[in-house]
């Protein structure tokens, strides 16, 4: 028996990459800054959303959101409360959303246009672990982080982590009903991912909000749309 | 949790250039996954039997080879790798980095095919 060894050097992932490169450019020609929201089910990416969609309709940002989940479309009624067109993806079954699925449902969404948007924000399936994986062509990728889930999350999922661009701790109103020990959360964020900038949060009584809110228009006013992301 | 679709994409990517292939039966297939690539080796095992079942690929063998976290450390001017993914400082000097050179691959470095079966099929 002769066998040959057939070299391939192929990513996995190539068609989805590809795929989120040609968003990455529409993005970009469309002068809208694109965010990916990932977190673990009920961190508050909704409720965090909420707030940050109907805070920046009323300064007059056209702003606009793409919601991932495995079934229903109460996340995106919910969102949609906010007066800015929401639209639901619903994955059934699996487990993050794909370059695709964003290409698709930003393809036929009625009475929406790219260049029509300043920012478009893109709601994950909630889920620590896949959606790592999956290049959206977004600019800015956004981590939650609830103060009830636990102080080691980063530690447990670094590579979510590791791939963020800017994190949120969010419920702080019950930051100490929670013992959520604050030092030690920022530690393990900034040791999984060094110099990330950190937002504490609550859409309860409104912390950090602000913050938030001027590191959007920061990023787009420094940058445009351009993402600085390193490729995936 | 996403294993079995990542193990799909390899069947067919495969699948795909065997065409160059004639009648070749494969025998191993060798994948580098990086270590921040959030993928588990033990469940991309488990699904390859399933996934290569009626295939070209039946009976051959997943090799996964599973690379550390590479990253460039300013202040010691070298690429350090770490020794696992708890900690982005350089194991030298405990300057954290976040200049990743590796650790997120997730391709398919090389399949190997029994030449034999091409040649009897030419036969």
């Amino acid at each position: 028996m002769t066998t040959r060894i057939v070299e391939l050097r192929r990513g996995i992932l190539k068609k989805n990459d590809e795929l989120a490169a040609g968003l990455r450019g529409r993005y970009t020609a469309a002068g809208v800054m694109v965010l990916n929201l990932v977190s673990s089910p009920g961190t508050g990416k909704t409720a965090f959303l909420e707030l940050t969609l109907k805070e920046m309709r009323a300064r007059g940002t056209r702003v606009a959101a793409l919601v991932g989940d495995l079934e229903t479309d109460n996340d995106a009624r919910r969102l949609a409360a906010s007066g800015a067109p929401v639209r639901q993806i619903n994955t059934h079954g699996i487990c993050h959303l794909d370059a695709e699925m964003i290409g698709k449902h930003i393809q036929d969404w009625e009475g929406v246009e790219l260049g029509g948007l300043d920012y478009l924000f893109i709601e994950n399936v909630g889920n620590l672990v896949c959606p790592s994986s999956y290049d959206l062509g977004e600019a800015i990728r956004v981590v939650l982080l609830s103060v009830t889930e636990g102080e080691d999350k980063p530690l447990k999922y670094p590579t979510m982590f590791n791939s963020a661009d800017a994190a949120v701790i969010t419920k702080m109103d019950l930051a100490v009903p929670c013992g959520f020990d604050r030092t030690e959360a920022l530690k393990n964020i900034n040791e999984i991912r060094p110099g990330i900038r950190i937002f504490e949060t609550s859409v309860k009584s409104g912390v950090g909000i602000e913050e938030w809110l001027g590191y959007l228009e920061e990023q787009r006013a420094g940058r445009g749309t351009q993402s600085e992301r390193p490729a995936r | 949790m996403h294993e079995l679709s990542i193990v799909s994409s390899v069947v067919d990517t495969v699948t795909e250039s065997l065409a160059a292939y004639p009648g070749a039966r494969v025998l191993e297939v060798r994948l580098r996954v990086g270590a921040l690539a959030s993928v588990v080796v033990e469940s991309l095992e488990f699904c390859w039997e399933i996934a290569t079942e009626g295939t070209a690929l039946e009976g051959s063998k997943l090799v996964v080879n599973v690379l550390p976290v590479v990253m460039h450390c300013v202040p010691c001017g070298e690429d350090v790798t770490l020794e696992g993914v708890q900690s982005f400082r350089c194991p030298k000097c405990g300057e954290p980095s976040f200049d990743l050179r590796h650790g997120r691959e997730l391709e398919i470095e090389a399949f190997e095919i029994d030449e034999m079966e091409v040649a009897e099929e030419k036969v």
